[in-house]
């Protein structure tokens, strides 16, 4: 799930109180009176997209080159990586946090900032990086296209992230269904290690640094960050209690950051092209350009770099040649895979695509895969269906989770044929909200949102649905 | 292994996260006191260590969060939800049991959000869950019955119960003690985390995932432990019960009664519940001192012993050489002439459940007849100071003093089945303390990693003289602890070991105070008792004395037997079992067992306790030290007490820690029994392999008198052996 679900009020604690409440509040960040350095400039622009060629990060996304070595670093990768690595860790992270760089995985936590917590004074403890590349959200399929076509930029990025955090190692969890992808990946990774770009004195920097790969089994709740670290070490993929948070307690019992993988992957080209070329794109605080996944109801259904910021419709448009059956046609849009609630067509005309701009619309944009869905969808059907990802998926540690996703599953799949009285709609929500922040980690959040985004905009189609199946029952037993 | 080899090599690092919490105390004990916090409970302000959880916080105060898998024994696991708790500016209850409290936190266990999810937890916890409560055994002392009355809703809301109904999950095979029933679960984990922390035994686990998780063992496997009777006081429903006790009784049909356990030498306190003069079942009682709260499996089990093979009246042996049930007077008449023509030639054995008073009793009468042949039967050396000083025979660093251990040496015992409950200390001071262990012995399997050093005298010497690595880490050991077996001094060359040992223990200065270096660990629960009133440990005496008339109080083990004795001794044996002390007695004086009658037991600390009357004794059996008493009247000797008082101002005159009940005597006198010892004439090392008598599990259930009669014990050793065979 490829950290979707990790939400904001789960790696903030009070330690970090004051930032909290500059980023948390909706839209309105207060700055501070005087521009602390790393401070992303403020964003002139107002019309966002589409994308320029030469901006953009990922420049074999298609595979239509060839993805080795030897390609790579015809398209830039590992260019001047020995200089960056000498500016230091401090001037890296100073420069991701300028390009206002925001996680990748879904929760959306700023990234400098996060990486910036691993550089406390240590203990003697080694310090790691880990790499999300359990990319299990149904509709997101981002990171696959970054692993199999262009795994130099993966790569390079766990080296600079590393350096810039102090870790030893970097730990690439790759989904164990990513058997091509895992191929590829390797290949780099010894191919990095043979021209001397990794391993003892990487690039020639002075600077030691591994990667190692390791493949998840299959399991999606392994994409949670801390069933991730549990999951490496060999136990069963079940999240952990936080605190203590990885940046203490992390793999093997030392401090440790996840990150995903398009986090780390954009990190090379920012630290190139400098910060403050990455925030000249999308909103203020939303900047940056980023993958979309477009799948769905949609006539050339594709991954994408794009603009943050992008209209939703503009985006559908462009890319992914319109909604089947015309704008019109359309239903309902799930924007940031499919945990996210989903938004009906009158929300889609003219929401953005960035972190706040789905916020507003009460949802969220989690991994920007846009899942679109036409008139011709049995929408409750849909829900049930993903309910039922979720209910299969759960660890079943924790009770809400365990036995609260069931129950809605079965719900869900009586709202399907109408078999429910209306007052159960209020009860599901109930239930929803008695999961979503009640369990140890965001998979329970994950499953109520949809149910909720359903009731949210589509109440009167699972009435109906209701009315009609007594209608039948009274039909038939006369 | 919970222990992570990863610690030793990451120096300070605080890793296994999930113990954290409890590593956290550990750690902020040792360092100075840091700074208390002040956070407020339900506007009630409350000064904390940094660390403290905010149920940790919340008790403080008197406020209790409901729980079902948080335990303060056990590492946390936070997985149950119950105690989530609402803390002011968060938006989100946080789970109380997990989180450590913040300066300033305003925690409210009692608003609306707080209610709220607790009721949204128990309704999810309730809608798998069987309302089977009326044919269920943990009615009336169940957790979440009393949580769903306390926090649930009042009406169930499951419409799906017209639909789909409720999970069902099929029951697994833990074997002859605990039953399961496993569809009740709620997935607390206590279970599975006792198992691998306390007990050692990691076959409990979890497998499938999210509403298909089951608690198991994956293959069908026995649970093969020596303390698995705890998963059934742990598990918050019921879907582990107690097998022997089901269908028994309700909790609120039952007597209670607060006494001690006899099984082993621990002391363990119990609970003993009774019904219409029938011990129903045996719970364990807290006591941070003994057994914390747990309770080994024979002591829980062993107690349906108590209802067969009993000795139920007087009987003598007729002129067809078999045993007949006579009356009280005939038996007693008999027996005092037996011991009126004996004079001075008459001994006494004493065996593993006598408890002071008889002892007592017994040694006063024969001290009357003259004679002082008053032996126990488990052994120890008495060259030198033999058991004079009583620092020579006693666990003298007391068991709980075992856990801040950081060095230990086990020679010549397996504390797994001898002291089941000082073995779990051991292994609790294995994980937390990160203390060196080693054992000089056969190889057993004691849950946690031990240095073997090897099974002879020799592997003592070695110890002794600097010729393996593990002497200098006890050397040079903060506080190093050295346990030493009764069955390894049971040794021709046992005062010679002992000699070892005390100078091993003389060399490891002592750098704490009040620390104490050398143990005994004694493994029956009359010995120290025994000792401490003045009785000869070992029967040889009696060998050479060749007496015309011996008493056996309990004597089970077979320490003698008629080839020992001449022809003519006669034998009376007084206990409550027909074992193998009855089968060779003359005259049989049915007496009490340990539920059956108020009586003093001092553990292998040396401390004091007393059993209480739980039920009355079957037959005509009666209270031991009265029919000593009785005895002696008859006999003409008549002895100065006539009630419990009064002989046990007796036991006082004798040795007044006797009657100073829960508490530790101390004995410090080391160097001089060591002097002593020294001084004693060359002795000479066997150095045969150390041999025990409880290996295996297998040896553990069937001990003693009582346990040998029990039915439950036997499916034990049975269901041991079978799981031996399987290949699993």
């Amino acid at each position: 799930m490829s950290g979707t679900l990790m939400k904001f009020s789960n790696l903030v604690k009070s330690n970090y109180n004051g930032i909290y409440a500059s980023i948390a509040s909706n839209g309105q960040i207060c700055f501070y009176s005087t521009t602390p350095p790393g401070t992303p400039p403020a964003q002139t622009k107002t019309k966002f997209g589409p994308l320029a060629d030469e901006d953009r990060i990922f420049t074999n996304l298609y595979g239509k080159h060839d993805w080795r070595l030897k390609g790579a670093l015809k398209r830039g990768d590992w260019y001047k990586t020995k200089e960056i690595l000498l500016k230091g860790s401090d001037w890296i992270i100073n420069e991701v946090k300028t390009s206002g760089l925001r996680g990748r995985g879904g929760a959306g936590f700023p990234s400098g900032m996060k990486w910036s917590f691993m550089n406390k004074p240590g203990d003697g403890r080694p310090k790691y990086l880990v790499v999300n590349a359990d990319e299990g959200e149904p509709g997101t399929c981002k990171d696959r296209e970054i692993m199999r076509h262009d795994p130099h930029k993966l790569v390079e990025g766990c080296l600079i992230a590393g350096r810039a955090m102090g870790a030893k190692a970097a730990y690439i969890y790759i989904r164990g269904e990513f058997y091509n992808e895992a191929s590829n990946m390797q290949v780099a990774i010894a191919e990095a290690y043979q021209a001397g770009l990794l391993g003892k004195d990487a690039c020639g920097s002075g600077y030691d640094f591994d990667v190692f790969m390791h493949r998840g089994a299959g399991a999606y709740i392994c994409g949670e960050e801390t069933a991730l670290i549990e999951s490496i070490e060999g136990k069963q993929g079940k999240p952990r209690l936080k605190p203590p948070f990885p940046a203490d307690v992390g793999v093997f019992g030392c401090p440790t950051t996840v990150t995903n993988v398009e986090t780390v992957a954009v990190a090379p080209t920012i630290c190139r092209r400098g910060g403050v070329w990455f925030a000249s794109f999308g909103r203020t605080r939303n900047s940056g350009t980023k993958l979309f996944n477009i799948s769905g109801h949609v006539n050339t259904p594709c991954t994408v770099e794009e603009e943050m910021s992008i209209p939703l419709k503009q985006l559908i448009e462009i890319h992914a040649g319109g909604v089947i059956g015309g704008w019109d046609n359309l239903l309902a849009v799930i924007p940031g895979g499919s945990s996210t609630p989903l938004i009906p067509k009158n929300v889609c005309e003219d929401v953005l695509m960035d972190f706040d701009g789905l916020v507003a619309a009460q949802t969220s944009l989690g991994t920007a895969a846009v899942i679109v869905m036409n008139k011709q969808t049995d929408i409750v059907k849909a829900i049930a269906r993903l309910i039922m990802f979720y209910k299969h998926e759960s660890c079943g540690q924790c009770t809400p989770c365990r036995e609260g996703i069931n129950w809605m599953n079965k719900i869900m799949y009586r709202f399907v044929d109408g078999n429910a009285k209306p007052a159960e709609i209020d009860m599901i929500w109930e239930l929803s909200k008695q999961i979503e922040g009640h369990t140890i980690c965001a998979l329970g959040d994950g499953a109520a949102w949809p149910v909720q985004g359903l009731i949210r905009h589509f109440r009167p189609e699972l009435e109906r649905r209701m009315q009609e199946f007594q209608k039948q029952q009274c039909a038939a037993s006369n | 292994m919970l222990r992570s080899s990863l610690i030793k090599v990451l120096n300070g690092a605080k890793v296994s996260p999930k113990h954290v919490c409890v590593t956290f105390r550990a750690a902020s004990d040792v360092a100075k006191k840091p700074e208390k916090i002040e956070v407020f409970i339900d506007d009630q302000p409350v000064l904390v260590d940094p660390g403290t959880t905010v149920l940790q916080a919340a008790a403080q105060v008197g406020v209790e969060i409901p729980r079902f898998c948080y335990h303060e024994r056990l590492a946390v696991a936070g997985n149950c939800r119950m105690c989530l708790v609402e803390v002011e500016k968060s938006p989100k209850p946080v789970a109380a049991c997990a989180m450590p409290v913040m300066k300033g936190w305003r925690i409210k266990t009692n608003s609306d959000m707080t209610k709220k999810a607790r009721e949204g937890v128990m309704e999810f916890l309730l809608v798998n869950h069987p309302l089977d409560c009326p044919i269920c055994d943990q009615g009336g002392e169940c957790d979440l019955q009393d949580q769903s009355m306390a926090f649930g809703s009042d009406r169930s809301r499951f419409t799906d119960i017209q639909f789909s109904g409720k999970r069902a999950v099929e029951d697994k095979d833990l074997g002859p003690l605990i039953k399961t029933v496993m569809t009740r679960c709620i997935h607390c984990t206590r279970c599975i985390r006792f198992a691998s922390e306390v007990a050692g035994i990691d076959d409990l686990g979890t497998t499938g995932r999210g509403s298909d998780m089951q608690i198991g063992t994956y293959v069908e496997k026995f649970f093969m432990s020596e303390l698995s009777g705890n998963v059934i006081d742990l598990c918050p429903v019921g879907a582990l019960t107690s097998k022997p006790y089901s269908f028994t009784a309700r909790p609120w049909e039952i007597r209670k009664i607060d006494s001690i356990d006899v099984f082993d030498a621990v002391g363990s306190n119990i609970v003993v519940s009774t019904r219409t003069n029938e011990v129903l079942r045996i719970l364990p009682r807290v006591n941070e001192e003994i057994n914390e709260e747990w309770l080994a499996d024979k002591s829980r089990f062993a107690y349906d012993g108590l209802k067969r093979q009993r000795l139920i009246t007087p009987m003598l042996r007729d002129n067809k050489n078999e045993l007949t049930p006579v009356d009280w007077e005939a038996v007693l008449l008999t027996v005092c002439k037996v011991l009126q023509q004996a004079g001075p030639n008459v001994a006494a054995i004493a065996g593993g459940m006598a408890d002071a008073e008889t002892l007592v009793a017994v040694k006063d009468l024969l001290n009357r007849l003259g004679s002082e042949l008053t032996c126990t039967e488990h052994v120890f050396p008495m060259d030198g100071s033999g058991t004079d000083l009583r620092s020579s025979y006693l666990l003298n660093n007391k068991i709980s003093g075992a856990e801040e251990a950081d060095a230990i040496l086990l020679i010549g015992t397996n504390p797994r089945f001898e002291a089941p409950l000082l073995n779990s200390r051991l292994r609790k001071t294995y994980l937390h303390n990160e203390a060196q262990i080693a054992v000089i012995g056969p190889k057993v399997d004691l849950t946690y990693e031990y240095e073997h050093l090897g099974n002879n005298a020799t592997a003592i010497c070695n110890v002794l003289n600097d010729n393996c690595p593990f002497s200098s880490t006890l050397k040079n050991a903060k506080k190093p602890l050295i346990i030493v077996g009764a069955d390894l001094l049971k040794r021709a060359d046992g005062a010679a070991i002992l000699s070892l040992v005390q100078s091993i223990a003389a060399q490891t200065c002592n750098k704490v105070e009040g620390w104490k270096v050398l143990n005994i660990l004694h493994k029956v629960a009359s010995q120290v008792a025994a000792l401490d009133i003045g009785y000869t440990p070992g029967v040889s005496k009696i060998r050479e004395a060749k007496p015309k008339a011996l008493i056996l109080i309990g004597a089970d083990e077979g320490a003698i037997n008629k080839e020992d004795l001449p022809e003519d001794c006669f034998i009376i044996y007084q206990g409550h079992h027909g074992d193998l002390g009855a089968c060779m007695a003359d005259a049989v004086l049915p007496g009490a067992a340990y539920t059956e009658k108020q009586a003093t037991y001092v553990n292998t600390e040396g401390r004091a306790q007393q059993t209480l009357v739980a039920v009355s004794p079957p037959g005509l059996a009666k209270e031991d030290w009265k029919i000593i008493r009785a005895l002696s009247e008859i006999v003409g000797h008549k002895l100065p007490y006539d009630n419990l008082n009064e002989i046990r101002d007796r036991l006082d005159e004798v040795a007044p820690h006797l009657t100073r009940y829960g508490e530790v005597e101390g004995a410090n006198y080391f160097k001089q029994a060591a002097q002593l010892l020294q001084e004693d004439e060359e002795k000479t090392l066997d150095d045969s392999p150390i041999d025990l008598k409880i290996k295996e599990l297998q040896d553990y259930f069937m001990t003693d008198s009582i346990s040998r009669a029990s039915p439950t014990m036997a499916k034990c050793v049975q269901a041991v052996l079978k799981q031996k065979e399987s290949k699993y």
